[in-house]
């Protein structure tokens, strides 16, 4: 089990011929992920295999609109490699098609088209993850996106943060230790996001399979303190955290959009203080992160009843990929 | 992006938004000029940087005469103007604006900006204009009042006679307001800003309303939508480094510490700077060398960041996922042999290929200290720093 993506996940690739696109649509593929349509505007009824120097396991067609992509293949999950001009449009179009899970990737979109954009995700109920964002992956399943798939590792810990190279140090911190992940979800360094922290660690806590959360902020907004507060109140799983950017400047915008002390608001000492007043452990320094993990892991190990204990050394077990996808299934069965 | 605020006045009058008269001037004589072709008696001699604050810090004068214009203009350009926000060093004062004198009644506050938490724009008022808007936000935020815009229907009346209202205006004064509050809005959208802020407003004794400072920052996202604002940047505003940087498709941010860093990756390159910090450095700058961590990108980073005399180490963190570690390490030593490099370098370099890429380092001939992981990394910086 996992969070909103899984092997059952039919993908649809939107700006699938295109070079960001056909680049990760091979990645994706050969991490398992089923991909069952592309959509490319004017190219439709062809199938599309890649190019000389990416070549898909097998070709995948190709529509013209989503729509028509959702009702040949059934794709559910979308994932967008369109340019930032084009993407708010390319959003719509899959949530209008009826699709249920939307992750895009592009970065740079206008804020203001997020803002409508989001109004209309929200009517009509379509969870989106980004953009600007490296994506989601149930390790073992399912990846969608463009993070590197082997440095992570399937098991218990689910994971969310606003950055794409510092996620993957926190996974592949996590990975080293024989710790695995349930599902890893990069939701972005935008101003409006489709998926924020609170909803992230909602879907883990509710998620069964998953027994500790993992939340890397950065400065700027308030969604990790927003987040927090939820926690405080819900969350019985351990979390674990960390807030980059102590040393940065205020009124500087480092790097990702939304990542800016602005009326000196977000700043990193306020989100740990909320982060810690929450019972979130959270560590200092970003070296730490996969340590903290462990012990907060084996202090659950040590205090809690036998069922509690066999999830986690289950998750621990030596075995990658396969392993862990075999024990998935025993306990389905 | 920001721009000055002559340049806001600009552009906020084209959407039909209430500005005072008034030209900019490069020169005295220039403002000369432009006070002789405003009607007087009172003229405002504003120095334009890019920073708030500039009143407090002497750079904005009233003149009761065409001569005080001419002795005002003399004192502020050219001025070094150090307020809240400029920093220490301050800002050389280059442009100014000539303006006529307004009688004032009332000063408000109004702004408009994306809601990150509502992921809605957000028009707010205050009655306390003239003051810095964050402190009436943190001790009295009930004299803020805001109007969240649902994006499906734009900004409606009724929102902003709501506005009006609390603000306690009525008559003449009032629907001045309503339209100024309306022609703001457009303004903000169609120019795609990420704020737009008229602090103070005035209420005239004539019942006009007026911006009397404007202050304008547009949606880098969007601005391939805006060609124009192109010409309104100003790169005197701007660091040289930060200028050149950006020329090479860096993302490179000046900071004032000892240990210059490399890093891909906005979010891992803040957490380096925390690790230098934690390490008992202080991070020399923010420089994010995006996915690719080339040869030439890596070159063109040492260049900029050994450009700083305070540097004393130099921390290069790359996670390869997608991107080759020995590929990078390769990039690193051939841009290392190019630039004369003379403080200790610190390579991480970790995922895909890690160990080919130490190798490669180890076997350069040139004296990197490598670093197995995040944690070593901090330790070798803090010893480098030391010595």
């Amino acid at each position: 089990m996992s969070v909103l993506v899984n092997k059952k996940t039919k993908l649809v690739v939107q700006g699938i011929t295109g070079g960001e696109g056909t680049f990760h649509t091979k990645q994706m593929m050969e991490y398992g992920t089923n991909v069952v349509a592309g959509v490319t505007p004017g190219k439709g009824g062809t199938m599309y295999d890649g190019n000389e120097k990416d070549r898909f396991p097998r070709p995948v067609p190709v529509f013209n609109t989503v729509s028509e992509a959702v009702q040949k293949t059934g794709a559910d999950t979308s994932v967008i490699f369109v340019p930032a001009g084009f993407a708010a449009d390319a959003i719509m179009e899959a949530a209008e098609a009826g699709i249920k899970v939307i992750v895009t990737i592009t970065e740079g979109i206008p804020a203001n088209d997020m803002v409508r954009v989001y109004e209309y995700l929200r009517k009509n109920n379509v969870r989106m993850i980004g953009p600007n964002c490296p994506g989601i992956i149930t390790p073992g399943e399912c990846k969608i996106g463009i993070m590197p798939g082997f440095i992570h590792k399937p098991g218990r810990v689910g994971l969310v943060s606003r950055s794409g190279t510092l996620t993957y140090e926190a996974v592949w911190q996590m990975t080293e230790r024989g710790i695995g992940q349930s599902t890893c979800i990069g939701i972005g360094g935008d101003p409006v996001i489709g998926t924020r922290f609170v909803d992230a660690v909602k879907l883990f806590n509710e998620d069964r399979n998953t027994d500790a959360i993992v939340m890397i902020g950065e400065i700027g907004g308030t969604a990790e303190e927003e987040a927090a507060e939820y926690i405080k109140k819900h969350v019985k799983k351990p979390v674990v955290g960390f807030i980059a950017g102590q040393t940065a400047p205020p009124g500087r915008r480092m790097g990702h959009a939304g990542a800016i002390i602005a009326g000196g608001k977000g700043t990193a000492a306020e989100k740990v203080a909320a982060m810690k007043a929450a019972g979130i452990h959270v560590v200092d320094s970003p070296a730490l992160i996969g340590e903290m993990v462990e012990r907060v892991l084996g202090r659950r190990k040590a205090g809690k009843t036998a069922g509690g204990k066999k999830k986690v050394v289950r998750s621990k077990g030596k075995a990658a990929r396969r392993g862990g996808k075999r024990s998935r299934k025993g306990r389905r069965k | 992006m920001k721009i000055h605020e002559y340049q806001a006045k600009e552009i906020l009058k084209q959407y039909g938004v209430a500005v005072p008269r008034g030209h900019v001037a490069f020169s005295v004589e220039e403002a000369v000029k432009a006070a002789q072709s405003l009607p007087g008696p009172v003229w405002v001699v504003k120095a334009q940087i890019h920073a708030g604050g500039r009143g407090k810090g002497g750079g904005v004068k009233l003149a009761r005469s065409i001569d005080e214009v001419r002795e005002r203009a003399s004192e502020i350009l050219g001025m070094k103007l150090v307020t809240h926000q400029t920093g220490p060093e301050g800002r050389i004062v280059k442009r100014l604006l000539v303006e006529e004198g307004m009688n004032i009644a009332r000063e408000l506050y109004v702004g408009i900006t994306l809601d990150r938490s509502m992921s809605r724009n957000v028009l707010m008022a205050s009655t306390e204009g003239g003051v810095e808007i964050e402190k009436v936000a943190a001790e009295t935020p009930e004299k803020i009042l805001k109007e969240f815009v649902d994006p499906a229907v734009g900004l409606q009346a009724f929102q902003i006679r709501r506005l009006c209202f609390g603000l306690g205006l009525s008559g003449d004064t009032m629907k001045n307001a309503m339209k100024f509050f309306a022609a703001l809005y457009k303004a903000y959208e169609a120019t795609d800003a990420s704020l737009a802020e008229i602090n103070p407003l005035v209420l005239t004794r004539e019942g006009t309303v007026l911006a009397l400072d404007a202050k304008i920052n547009f949606d880098d996202n969007a601005l391939f939508r805006h060609p124009d604002f192109m010409d309104l940047r100003d790169f005197d505003e701007e660091d040289p480094l930060e200028v050149e940087a950006s020329k090479s498709n860096l993302n490179y941010i000046k900071l004032d510490g000892n240990v210059g860093c490399m890093v891909n990756g906005a979010g891992l390159a803040m957490a380096t700077m925390d690790i230098i910090k934690l390490a008992g450095g202080m991070p020399a700058n923010f420089l994010d060398v995006g996915g690719g961590a080339s040869a030439q990108t890596v070159e063109a980073g040492f260049r900029i960041i050994l450009k700083d005399p305070h540097v004393k180490a130099v921390l290069i963190n790359i996670f390869g996922g997608i991107v080759r570690c020995d590929r990078v390490a390769t990039g690193v030593v051939e841009a290392a042999k190019k630039v004369d490099v003379h403080v200790p370098i610190v390579v991480r370099l970790a995922g895909t290929n890690a160990d080919l890429a130490a190798d490669i380092l180890r076997n350069s001939g040139m004296r990197f200290l490598v670093a197995s992981n995040l944690k070593d990394a901090a330790e070798k910086v803090t010893k480098a720093i030391a010595a």
